[in-house]
């Protein structure tokens, strides 16, 4: 059920979870969400809003600062995150660290602690983390997540058929895409249809049959078929990009052994 | 609306009870609400009030600039008012003055008693009300526009904030003033509520009431108050509204 901030909530004797609030023993809701009862808390999931980063959360960030012994990452969340140059797999002196990330590069790290003023600690050590090379960003709203990665990854697995790119969805809601240009292309649209109108139901066949009528193969494969959520029209500003903007085939192989094993790992609920 | 500068006092009140525009004296002009309007912001909302029309969008909660505003312990909340150069009928000097400095400040002191800034330390929550057309009322309008914007954004607060002016026009208390009834009239008094708690988060006056009046014109605010609140959160749902039986996947 939709609340909206200031309204009342039946509580039923559960207690004001994330997203609520108490005054006078009555729960009133403090954001825009679904309310969601889950004894003994009740709450409101949010269906707007930055990215609230939980510990463990595989996301992907661009490097905003580059300081002497730390890069400061833009993870969509409501403050910069301090990556240290301890937490990644190179060797770095200080004050090198320039020579390793510069502002503008894309890496994907995990969330490892998180202090109550709001400090984002980010590791770079571990299974499937690292700088991303080639490809192209897309974002998609963090609410959306969910959606992107489907039941056990089944979205991604859809889209990776149809079009053969490499997919790493960050809990951020970046998603890294990699492949050919015209496999690029593809996901991308698909995932802005996943953020303008994921909340519908009927979402993996909508996307299935987009794929499959885009397929580059047959000859109509070039028009883009107006679906029941048609794909915006990619907004420029949307592509973060390593260098080009746009991977070869080749490039794009290299970091896929980082970034496969990264997707399962993308649980939602 | 051209001969407004003109000396003459246009008759603000029939004997009947109209106003200039036909309205009675407790009815709103016709408002118009669209959240999400934006696509680059993390909240945002457009509102069409009579003949005002306010874009507001909202970024944050992110990192302060500059960096020495920066709180330890909550987020700030920054506001910019501003009126377009073509909102009124003289060309507006473009950017900061005091009356959009004074209006900047009481709409983000307002915002500042309703969002749970204590959530986000040290970051900043932007606020932007562009007038692209104004006919009295716009601080109202903004006020509406950025609490919409700051619902979809997913800032969590207390409640909407919604706001309304109440003024004295030919000796009788009115809502939601007009252009005219603004500039011709003998009062003007501005107000936001908090619907949850009934408490008012901003309240300014311009002109004279007496004690009286006053007290007419706060509950005909805050009547009026509310029935923008509604006008607000139908605006939310319509945005949110296709939604899935609570967390089931498609």
């Amino acid at each position: 059920m939709l609340v909206l901030p200031g309204e009342e909530i039946p509580s039923q004797g559960l207690k004001p979870g994330p997203g609520t609030y108490r005054v006078g023993g009555k729960v009133y809701a403090s954001i825009l969400g679904l309310l969601s009862p889950r004894p003994p808390f009740v709450q409101v999931i949010p269906l707007s809003g930055r990215y609230i980063p939980r510990p463990r959360d595989v996301v992907i960030g661009t490097v905003a600062d580059v300081q002497s012994t730390f890069w400061l990452l833009d993870i969509g969340a409501p403050r910069w995150a301090p990556l240290h140059m301890t937490g990644t797999p190179w060797k770095v002196e200080v004050g090198e660290t320039e020579r390793f990330l510069k502002v503008g590069d894309s890496v994907v790290v995990q969330v490892e602690n998180l202090d109550p003023t709001g400090r984002i600690g980010v590791t770079m050590n571990g299974e499937g983390l690292g700088k991303l090379e080639g490809g192209t960003i897309v974002t998609v709203s963090p609410a959306r997540v969910p959606r992107v990665v489907g039941r056990s990854g089944s979205m991604i697995q859809t889209i990776t058929r149809h079009t053969g790119a490499q997919v790493a969805v960050g809990q951020n809601g970046r998603v890294w895409v990699g492949g050919s240009p015209d496999a690029i292309r593809r996901v991308s649209a698909v995932l802005w249809m996943i953020d303008e109108d994921g909340q519908r139901p009927g979402l993996t066949e909508r996307v299935e049959s987009y794929l499959l009528a885009t397929l580059p193969t047959s000859e109509s494969g070039r028009e883009e078929p107006k679906l029941g959520g048609a794909p915006r029209e990619p907004p420029a500003e949307r592509f973060v990009a390593g260098d080009d903007g746009l991977a070869t085939p080749e490039e794009a192989e290299e970091p896929e052994g980082e970034e496969e094993p990264e997707e399962p790992g993308a649980d939602q609920d | 609306m051209g001969n407004v500068g003109a000396k003459e006092v246009p008759v603000l009140l029939t004997p009947d009870g109209r106003r200039i525009d036909g309205r009675r004296l407790d009815e709103l002009r016709p408002i118009q609400i669209r959240a999400g309007a934006l696509h680059q912001a993390d909240g945002s909302a457009f509102v069409e009030w009579g003949q005002n029309k306010v874009m507001a969008a909202v970024y944050g909660p992110r990192e302060v600039h500059p960096r020495h505003l920066q709180q330890n312990n909550k987020a700030v909340i920054q506001c910019r008012y501003n009126m377009a150069a073509f909102s009124v009928d003289e060309r507006k000097r473009p950017g900061l003055d005091r009356r959009s400095q004074e209006i900047s400040k009481v709409i983000a002191e307002a915002f500042e008693s309703v969002v749970f800034a204590e959530e986000f330390p040290r970051t900043s929550i932007d606020v932007y009300i562009e007038v692209l057309q104004a006919n009295a009322g716009t601080r109202c309008a903004g006020l509406v526009a950025a609490s919409v914007a700051l619902a979809d954004a997913g800032i969590p607060m207390v409640d909407l904030l919604p706001a309304v002016a109440v003024g004295k026009v030919g000796g009788a208390i009115a809502l939601d003033l007009r252009k005219e009834e603004d500039n011709f009239g003998e009062a003007d008094l501005p107000m936001a509520l908090v619907p949850q708690s009934g408490r008012l988060v901003l309240l300014q006056m311009e002109g004279h009431m007496t004690e009286e009046e006053l007290a007419q014109a706060l509950e005909l605010g805050v009547s009026g108050c509310r029935a923008i609140y509604e006008k607000m959160k139908a605006a939310l749902r319509e945005r949110y509204s296709i939604t899935p039986p609570s967390g089931g996947a498609a």
